[in-house]
């Protein structure tokens, strides 16, 4: 799209987050600078925190469980928050959800229970924001360059990423939105090729 | 001692159900939908998350023996049986704007208690009665609803028309104190015409806790440390 102000360009290190606000007709652009590393991010209607990311509201409006360009990332009340208007890795994960210290002992054993994991990024960064979001605003998110095929056998798996150096995916915003974004630390599964690595963030205000 | 009670399609109900007590769920009609939410009782912070459950036991349905696991990684209930071997958890449960596109406009005042009412009117109705609110939404589990992904790029999402008919059933063990919100207005997929949401029987039952040889456990190791974090046996 046509690009105008930059609000923010800025690396987020592998494991950290970052929350900030994109203004209505702006954009949102996601970078994996190095390839294969799940970006973990929630949305929100920046005036009215609940009226947040939904997505089974998202996949069951669009008819199809995966994300990519034309994908109307909807709200618990399926109204819509962004769109994917760019995207060069072609396939993204919502149902995945996000890892947490706590399912990380249920999925891969007691010794990962003090590994660093997405939930306790979005909680410290909501706290943070100061602005009334907590636990219970964290819902189920957007896994950014992550695979997870299911079947019409009902199977589903965490897969190899799609991704690669320096794909990107771009949303635009259909109303103000807050954006929270945890760049994944897991470690004990293929999301992020066992190697997590810094992601980009660009935001431009609407043309 | 076995308690019961019928709700009618429709409506809405929550309930406790204390540990290691079953709930079965019954469909008094064909096409039945009984979007759920489960919140542990004694902190409903900690609420059945979806991901979690589905990704830790490799499967995009819910199904008998699956346990389903909270926000912090505690078995919530198991699936202990069920005529079904798929229930619905990804894609949402039914909106105003569903109900009212498919079946038209509804109040009380042109209705009276034939009210058409959305899952989200309903469950909003019942989370307020215990504090709780919009920000407490979970992705629900839609029992007796089948939504089945195709194998193509987009995995694109078809609802199975006649998945559930009368007297297919769902049962469910709480493994610890729970609330659980249910509703059974139709699913948002759901094509029939007419508004004719069948109800559902709802029977809770004590049993034993789980052995070392119960279903739920042995399905997987991801499921056994659910159950072990929830009986305090593992952290």
């Amino acid at each position: 799209m046509t690009k105008t102000e930059l609000l923010f360009d800025l690396t987020v290190a592998a494991g950290d987050g970052w929350i900030g606000e994109i203004p209505i007709g702006g954009a949102v652009r996601i970078t994996d600078l190095e390839g294969n590393q799940a970006a973990d991010t929630l949305f929100y209607d920046a005036r009215d925190y609940a009226n947040r990311y939904s997505a089974v509201d998202t996949i069951r409006e669009q008819g199809a469980v995966y994300l990519t360009t034309g994908s109307v990332l909807r709200t618990v009340n399926a109204e819509a928050l962004a769109t994917i208007v760019e995207d060069t890795c072609g396939r993204h994960d919502t149902i995945g959800g996000a890892c947490s210290q706590e399912s990380n002992v249920v999925r891969y054993g007691g010794h990962t229970r003090y590994q660093h994991a997405c939930r306790a990024t979005f909680l410290r960064q909501a706290i943070e924001w100061g602005r009334g979001l907590e636990k219970r605003d964290l819902t189920h998110n957007v896994n950014f360059f992550m695979n997870v095929p299911l079947t019409p056998q009902g199977g589903l798996t965490f897969a190899d990423g799609v991704s690669a150096p320096g794909k990107y995916v771009e949303l635009r915003a259909e109303r103000d939105l807050l954006v929270l974004v945890s760049n994944c630390p897991q470690l004990n599964n293929p999301c992020n090729g066992y190697n997590p690595t810094p992601i980009q963030l660009t935001g431009w205000a609407a043309p | 001692m076995t308690r019961g009670f019928e709700i009618p399609g429709g409506a809405a109900d929550s309930l406790r159900l204390r540990r290691h007590r079953a709930l079965t769920l019954t469909c008094l009609g064909d096409g039945a939908n009984v979007s759920m939410l489960i919140y542990a009782a004694d902190n409903p912070l900690d609420r059945l998350n979806i991901p979690d459950t589905l990704k830790a036991q490799m499967s995009a349905r819910i199904a008998a023996p699956m346990v389903l696991m909270s926000d912090m990684g505690r078995a919530l209930a198991s699936v202990t049986g069920s005529s079904l071997d798929w229930h619905d958890a990804i894609t949402g449960h039914s909106l105003e704007v569903h109900i009212e596109q498919r079946h038209g406009a509804s109040s009380y005042a042109a209705h009276g208690n034939g009210w058409r009412r959305s899952a989200r009117a309903g469950l909003l109705d019942e989370l307020w009665k215990h504090g709780l609110g919009a920000r407490d939404l979970h992705a629900s589990i839609n029992w007796f609803t089948k939504v089945a992904p195709a194998a193509d790029a987009r995995g694109t999402l078809a609802f199975v028309p006649g998945h559930a008919v009368a007297g297919d059933w769902v049962t469910l063990r709480a493994e610890q104190d729970l609330l659980v919100v249910l509703s059974t207005s139709p699913h948002p997929l759901d094509p029939a015409e007419g508004w004719r949401p069948a109800g559902v029987s709802v029977r809770a039952q004590e049993v034993a806790a789980p052995g070392g040889d119960d279903a739920s456990r042995t399905f997987r190791a991801e499921s056994a440390r659910a159950l072990a974090v929830t009986e305090g046996s593992l952290l």
